[in-house]
């Protein structure tokens, strides 16, 4: 499936189409986790590739165009490298050990401490939460500093345009309803996403969820509003100033976070000096930047959501 | 027993709505009779379906889970549909008329 998929991307001219399949694609891998006993990343994959992802290309297609352009030279030399480079990669996969081999470096090496040693060391039922948040917490860090720079990269590129109108003559319109049954809908359905948001956000220690998954679903709901009612109740909602400012804050937060415990005796993002318990500790360190990371992921995508919209609706 | 048989028809219910569903989508003339025959489907196949399942469960918190997927789905597809039949509205595109029918026939 995900093979016909791809290649049906591959052969479909009109971009609209390709970025539906995109999704289906997306949904397809997240079910293909789902398998692998991988609950937290078919979530991720599910709510980022299959959701918002599918919305950024679809605001990219409103401001560039919705047929591709016919490849203006021959198909032959980029067909050469890109077999040659799969057969090189394919030939390299040779070499590595079997799937679900026991003797693998990634089952013998750490794989086991985190398996044994988590639950005594940080104490929370999901091991995923704390392999990302406290033993990995350098690589999270980068992964939340990434799309932190991302959000920096369209802002300078693209920028939110302001809304360059006298706003007086907002209050006439603000009365106008536009699409009554889907302000209606969204109405009803946003204050249980965002909920569910908050579910994601804190539940993340015991379940699937944490602050990538709970970002991007508190992004989707403010998504919906923009797409309901207009940019500019948006943008009356959360100015984009206050987006930024919150997106520096939540990367803020989890460096911080990490300074705090070196102020406080232990190495860098070393969480068993912030309570009195090492395990306490943990708690709260993951909690704090759990916080930071579903902040800074749902600050960043709305914030590019903005960017993309207010290209299309207001140009110049 | 009788339960096993009641959520049974509702799967078949489910499946035969369905498959008409899927058979108005391929043969209906267009787009506006095409988003009916699916969207009719969407909720009532989608309920069979689901309080098919909820029979199966027996009363437990994964009912409860099944009926609030059940209420997401009713609440969202009606909307989606509504939302793309607007959209094809919008941009312009005319519902078939009796005088479109007559040229086929």
């Amino acid at each position: 499936m995900l093979c016909m998929t791809a290649l049906v991307v591959v052969y479909v001219r009109h971009l609209f189409s390709v970025v539906m399949l995109f999704g289906i694609y997306s949904l397809l891998s997240a079910l293909i986790f789902v398998v692998l006993d991988a609950a937290d990343v078919a979530f991720t994959e599910a709510a980022v590739g299959a959701g918002v992802s599918t919305v950024f290309m679809l605001a990219t297609l409103v401001s560039t165009g919705r047929q591709e352009k016919a490849p203006a030279h021959s198909p032959l030399l980029p067909l050469a490298v890109v077999t040659v480079t799969g057969a090189a990669l394919i030939w390299g996969t040779l070499d590595m050990p079997h799937f679900g081999d026991p003797g693998n470096p990634v089952h013998v090496h750490v794989a086991d401490r985190y398996i044994q040693e988590s639950p005594d060391e940080i104490g929370i039922p999901n091991m995923v939460t704390s392999v990302l948040a406290s033993y990995r917490g350098y690589d999270t860090m980068g992964e939340v500093i990434v799309i932190f720079t991302a959000l920096v990269g369209v802002l300078s590129l693209l920028g939110v345009r302001e809304r360059r109108e006298n706003p007086v003559h907002r209050t006439g319109e603000r009365h106008s309803r536009p699409y009554p049954v889907l302000q209606v809908m969204a109405l009803l359905l946003i204050p249980f996403i965002l909920v569910f948001a908050l579910y994601v956000q804190f539940h993340g220690d015991f379940g699937p969820g944490g602050g990538f998954q709970a970002g991007v679903i508190f992004a989707a709901a403010i998504i919906l509003y923009t797409l309901t009612f207009g940019l500019d109740d948006a943008t009356a909602l959360l100015p984009v100033k206050l987006i930024c400012m919150l997106a520096a804050a939540g990367v803020l937060l989890y460096g911080g976070t990490g300074v705090v415990s070196m102020l406080l005796g232990g190495n860098y993002l070393d969480y068993d000096v912030l309570a009195h318990d090492p395990v306490h500790g943990q708690h709260y360190g993951i909690l704090v930047i759990e916080l930071g990371v579903g902040i800074t992921v749902s600050t960043v995508m709305i914030a590019i959501f903005l960017a993309l919209v207010s290209r299309a609706e207001r140009p110049r | 027993m009788i339960v096993d048989i009641i959520s049974t028809a509702l799967f078949m219910i489910g499946c035969l709505l369905g498959l008409t569903g899927a058979w108005g989508l391929l043969s209906f003339p267009d787009f506006y009779t095409r988003v009916h025959a699916a969207s009719i489907t969407d909720t009532l196949c989608a309920a069979c379906f689901v309080s098919g399942l909820m029979l199966q469960t027996g009363w437990s918190l994964v009912t409860v889970k099944l009926l609030m997927v059940l209420l997401l789905l009713w609440l969202t597809s009606p909307a989606s549909s509504h939302a793309l039949v607007r959209a094809a509205h919008h941009a312009g595109l005319r519902a078939m008329t009796w005088s479109f029918l007559g040229d086929r026939s």
